[in-house]
């Protein structure tokens, strides 16, 4: 770990301020994936912003939908007895995520902004262009078996690892932020995470120091909801494929898929696996990925109860 | 004391306290966290500096320059050692490649250097700012590739590497029922919780190292090859370990690293590895190809078993023996087993839990389920025909010393209720689970190892223990103090029992799953001695005298120990030496293993439904910590069916995925309700305690079950471990 200097925060746009003063700052929640990444050399930010003491630890009405604030913890979205009971499948999302222990530190801005699983960008002897652009790709051709098959690119095939970001993904979810001047904007969850291209190490489309300070869902939508995630071990494992699926109650389905690519995959009025998973890039490792992912497809058309 | 002739009745047999489930005697201090490991043993060395080891970063190649100019700048950092200032390293015999790489890089994370520092943060900053150019070649790393370059291995600790019987080939072309399969089975790492860590500290030319290792002889042996200096100037303690697997058999680089550093600083310095560096530092069980052929006569019997093997390894260093349950598990008057050996330049690979017999299981058991489908005959019908009660290599003249195999499939299967088995695959469904059942037999070889014990008994009739045998987890503590309790016929809380430190007489240590018997028996051995002294110092006859309740008695007269013993206290000291036990009879343990899978019909997930364990390993001195162990091993062995994988980067020559985030071992949630049954055995010929070992037994066989599970359940016959769900997918019926 680089030694690094660190304040704490006392509200967010005391927060966003920081971190346009401090370039290369981070802001600092439940530090889950963070702290490891510093521990690698990953990351090397010479400045923390501990945001924990900011408030924003509620989840609040906002007209129809709900308002999650960004220092909500995991556990404690996934038990909210409205989540629950209006937008099921992130209850169990989240629950499919981690570990009890990493779901009681991690927030619900951190979990959208965590970085890939990726074990060679985790490796700081081997090329990596996420984590030093222009370097090079070590998984295309290495150990890809968990690596992405939508949206990536000749630069990076790294996957975002979240299963509560495709439940927010396939509920429409929207991503509030203040920047240092003070602004707030809000983005889509759609628009959030970027495609890799050839600049992977941009992964989201926030300005510097803008921060996330809450999520909100729209009205509940009603209908099933599932999430199913398909992994090598029972517990404590990143999904090979993750589904989050809606069937609304007019019949029609609403797909996200994790485990697939660098950002929750979505193809906005998909029907079938064909629509879903087109232009799929498949490595002779990573290819049941596509059949998996079409395989859940056709059970939840079916109605399948796949859980 | 000569074990060379059968165990007549003697002071074990009374069972008082030896047999019974007593909980382990340092429990409660390993959970309340008083039980200081390795790292942790900061009173022995409070002034102890942090070392930071810095791995390669090739796999093969030299380095052509070390800067540690930009390190030893760095704040807190008190010295860096590399080959350069290290001084003359010797490799040990028992390691493949050197511990501190220089200039030659040997494999992948082989340590280049070690960072010293004030704190454990400085030293972790410090150790990247290391500069270390290499000049790297290419390699070779995939086993399959170079199986053709394979060669026999050079005969080793474990005898030739190859044994006919019969001729094989002849007999199988004509075995009118014949299989002939092929497995793979991956590089596995021990992953036990706690990393090599140790501390070490000079006080002048002797060495005191703090560590956590499995064999404290071969820790003060290694270590004086490597550094060059006499034995008796090196002390090694080693009273608690987080686990070994095999991993902690032989000093690692956290060991050597931290005496260099100690010598450097002229200050103690402590060194644990990180997680990641346990795959790539240290060893491995190594990656197998395996070829099974087996011919049988309609009606079951086997007349013709070959299994060949090939695994790679660093510098022709071992081979794993996979075929070494073939040679002793069925009859069969034809039989072949052969290891060729390839050069690989991954990591060494080494013991890891049950070396052979673990991945040896994976394709023999699952060949015996191809073959019982063929013959249309019962798995555990066939198997139960095929038994035999002598080596079939060596015949009638080498009977085994005890063998209820037929007994723990038969039991099993009534328990498991197997007769419910529907033979034909994929007809069971439990909502979108494919539900199967299947069945392996399990036979870990029972080795003894020479021990040696010292017993005193003080004024008060208490008794101490002390002997260099390891506990890594396994109960050797409370086998031991129950132990001395039987023999001096005092109650197990007024024994004690020391070990791990390297001025106590030498053991057999912990490996093999000889440590419990082994080292059970040379306190045994001391205790007939003490025995003897005490009988002796009374004048009373020996062979008269009984040891009970505190008391010593004969011919009427009673004295209590305290008195006994007198006011010095008395002690002895032997040691058990097996003779030629070992040739007269084949030994093992065995076992049945019976599983119920439930396969994804969708996703080819699958789920262990339910578990049991059927075992004889002689007299169980403790079945709570015998449970224990057979537990602890079933689990790894479903991690070896379902998860567990060290991924080779073919072309850079490393395990990619070097943490447990990555590589996967069973979580709770992948393992149900564990029924473990010991049937009663008691072995004569293996030791005086009349036990055989049980740590590895649970290991071997039931990642075969699995498999054969997942076929009864699917009709899916996978040959290419672990069954992750991507290698069900493409023979799954369509949704």
């Amino acid at each position: 770990m680089q030694p690094f200097t660190y304040q704490r925060a006392q509200t967010p746009q005391e927060a966003a301020q920081a971190a346009q003063k401090h370039p290369h700052a981070r802001f600092i929640a439940g530090g889950t994936n963070l702290l490891d990444l510093m521990k690698h050399q990953v990351e090397t930010p010479p400045h923390l912003i501990d945001v924990n003491h900011i408030g924003l630890d509620k989840i609040t009405s906002a007209g129809d939908g709900l308002r999650i604030g960004a220092l909500v913890r995991n556990t404690d979205l996934a038990a909210d007895v409205r989540i629950r009971r209006d937008y099921p499948v992130l209850s169990r999302a989240l629950l499919a995520g981690a570990s009890a222990q990493l779901r009681n530190k991690a927030t619900t801005a951190g979990n959208l902004l965590q970085r890939t699983r990726c074990p060679y960008f985790y490796d700081t002897s081997k090329p990596c262009n996420k984590r030093k652009p222009g370097s090079g790709c070590s998984a295309i051709g290495g150990y890809e078996r968990n690596l992405g098959i939508l949206g990536v690119s000749d630069a990076c095939i790294a996957t975002h690892p979240s299963d509560m970001a495709v439940a927010m993904r396939v509920l429409d979810a929207q991503v509030e932020t203040i920047s240092p001047d003070g602004s707030q904007r809000t983005i889509p969850i759609a628009d959030l995470h970027r495609l890799p291209g050839h600049t992977p190490h941009l992964e989201t489309n926030l300005k510097p120091g803008e921060l996330i300070t809450h999520v909100t869902l729209p009205k509940p939508v009603g209908g099933r909801q599932t999430y199913i995630k398909v992994r090598d071990r029972a517990s404590y494992a990143f999904a090979a494929v993750s589904m989050a699926a809606v069937q609304l109650p007019d019949g029609r389905f609403q797909f996200a898929f994790g485990g697939l690519a660098p950002k929750p995959w979505r193809v906005e009025g998909a029907q079938n696996a064909e629509q879903i998973l087109a232009g799929a890039r498949t490595t002779p490792q990573n290819a049941f990925k596509k059949t998996l992912a079409s395989r859940l497809i056709t059970s939840a058309l079916q109605g399948v109860k796949l859980p | 004391m000569k074990f060379t002739a059968p165990a007549g009745p003697n002071p074990i047999d009374q069972g008082k306290v030896i047999g019974h489930p007593h909980d382990r005697i340092d429990g409660r201090a390993k959970v309340t966290g008083t039980a200081a490991y390795a790292y942790e043993r900061n009173q022995l060395a409070p002034n102890a500096a942090y070392g930071v080891m810095v791995g390669s970063t090739i796999a093969t190649g030299k380095i052509t320059r070390i800067d540690t100019s930009r390190a030893e700048a760095a704040p807190g950092v008190l010295g860096v050692v590399t080959y350069k200032n290290a001084g003359k390293l010797r490799k040990a015999r028992s390691h493949a490649a050197r511990l501190l790489a220089g200039p030659q890089v040997e494999h992948f994370d082989q340590s280049v250097a070690l960072v010293v520092a004030e704190t454990f943060e400085q030293a972790r900053h410090a150790a990247k700012l290391v500069r270390v150019d290499y000049a790297p070649v290419q390699g070779r790393y995939d086993l399959a590739a170079e199986k053709a370059n394979a060669k026999v291995p050079k005969a080793g600790q474990f005898g030739p590497s190859d044994s006919q019987t019969g001729d094989f080939e002849s007999a199988f072309g004509r075995a009118p029922v014949t299989v002939d399969s092929t497995f793979t089975t991956p590089d596995q790492s021990h992953m036990m919780m706690e990393p090599h860590a140790s501390i070490a500290a000079w006080h002048g030319d002797q060495l005191l190292l703090w560590t956590s290792n499995q064999m404290i002889a071969w820790a003060v042996h290694d270590t004086s090859e490597i550094l060059g200096i006499r034995p008796e100037k090196i002390h090694v303690s080693s009273p608690f370990i987080g686990g070994g697997f095999g991993g902690k058999l032989w000093v690692r680089s956290d060991a050597i690293l931290a005496a260099l550093g100690a010598r450097l600083i002229k200050r103690p310095v402590k060194v644990a590895l990180t997680r990641a560096q346990v795959p790539n530092n240290t060893t491995h069980r190594p990656a197998t190809i395996q070829r099974v052929r087996l011919g049988a006569d309609p009606d079951g019997k086997l007349q013709a078993i070959a299994h060949e093997s090939w695994s790679g390894n660093l510098n022709s260093f071992r081979e794993e023996r996979a075929g070494s349950q073939t040679r002793l598990l069925y009859a069969g008057a034809n039989r072949l087993v052969t290891h060729r050996l390839a050069d690989l330049d991954l990591p060494e690979g080494n013991a890891m839990r049950a070396p052979g017999e673990a991945v040896g299981h994976l394709s023999l058991e699952v060949a015996m389920d191809e073959l019982a489908e063929k013959l249309n005959l019962d798995p555990v019908q066939l198997r139960v025909l095929n038994d035999v009660q002598y080596d079939p290599e060596k015949g009638p003249e080498r009977p085994f010393s005890s063998r209820k195999l037929v007994e723990c499939l038969q039991e099993g299967a009534r328990r498991f209720g197997w007769s419910k088995r529907n033979p034909k695959p994929a007809q069971i469904r439990d909502g979108n689970w494919l539900i199967g059942l299947g069945v392996s037999s399990a036979l870990r070889n029972n080795p003894t190892k020479e021990s040696e014990a010292r017993v005193r008994v003080d004024k008060h009739g208490k008794i101490t223990v002390e002997s260099d045998m390891t506990d890594i987890g396994t109960g050797s503590y409370t086998i031991l103090a129950q132990t001395a309790a039987e023999m001096m016929g005092v109650p197990l809380h007024h024994v004690t029992v020391k070990l791990a430190e390297s001025h106590y007489p030498v053991s057999c240590g912990s490996g093999g799953q000889f440590g419990g018997n082994s080292s059970a028996s040379s306190v045994y051995a001391a205790c007939v001695r003490l025995r003897q002294a005490l009988a002796h110092k009374a004048g009373w006859d020996i062979e008269a005298t009984t040891f009970e309740d505190g008391k010593m008695s004969c011919a009427g007269q009673s004295m209590p120990l305290a008195q006994a013993a007198g006011p010095k206290g008395l002690s002895a000291q032997d040691k058990i030496e097996f003779g030629d036990t070992q040739k007269k009879w084949a030994q093992s343990s065995f076992g049945a293993h019976f599983v119920e899978v439930g396969v994804h019909r969708v996703t080819g997930e699958t789920r262990i439904r339910r578990l049991l364990g059927v075992f004889t390993a002689g007299r169980i001195l403790n079945p709570k910590t015998a449970r224990s162990q057979l537990i602890g091993a079933m689990a790894k062995g479903i991690g070896a069916a379902l998860c567990e994988e060290l991924v080779v980067d073919k072309r850079h020559g490393y395990f990619v995925n070097h943490d447990l985030a990555e590589y996967h071992v069973p979580v709770h949630a992948d393992i149900p309700h564990t029924e473990v049954v010991i049937l009663e055995e008691i072995d004569d010929k293996s030791s005086p305690m009349k036990a055989k070992g049980v740590g590895e037994l649970g290991i071997c066989g039931i990642g075969a079950a699995v498999a054969n599970a997942i076929y009864n359940a699917t009709g899916i016959r996978l040959r290419d471990y672990p069954f992750t769900p991507d290698k069900l997918l493409d023979h799954l019926p369509p949704v």
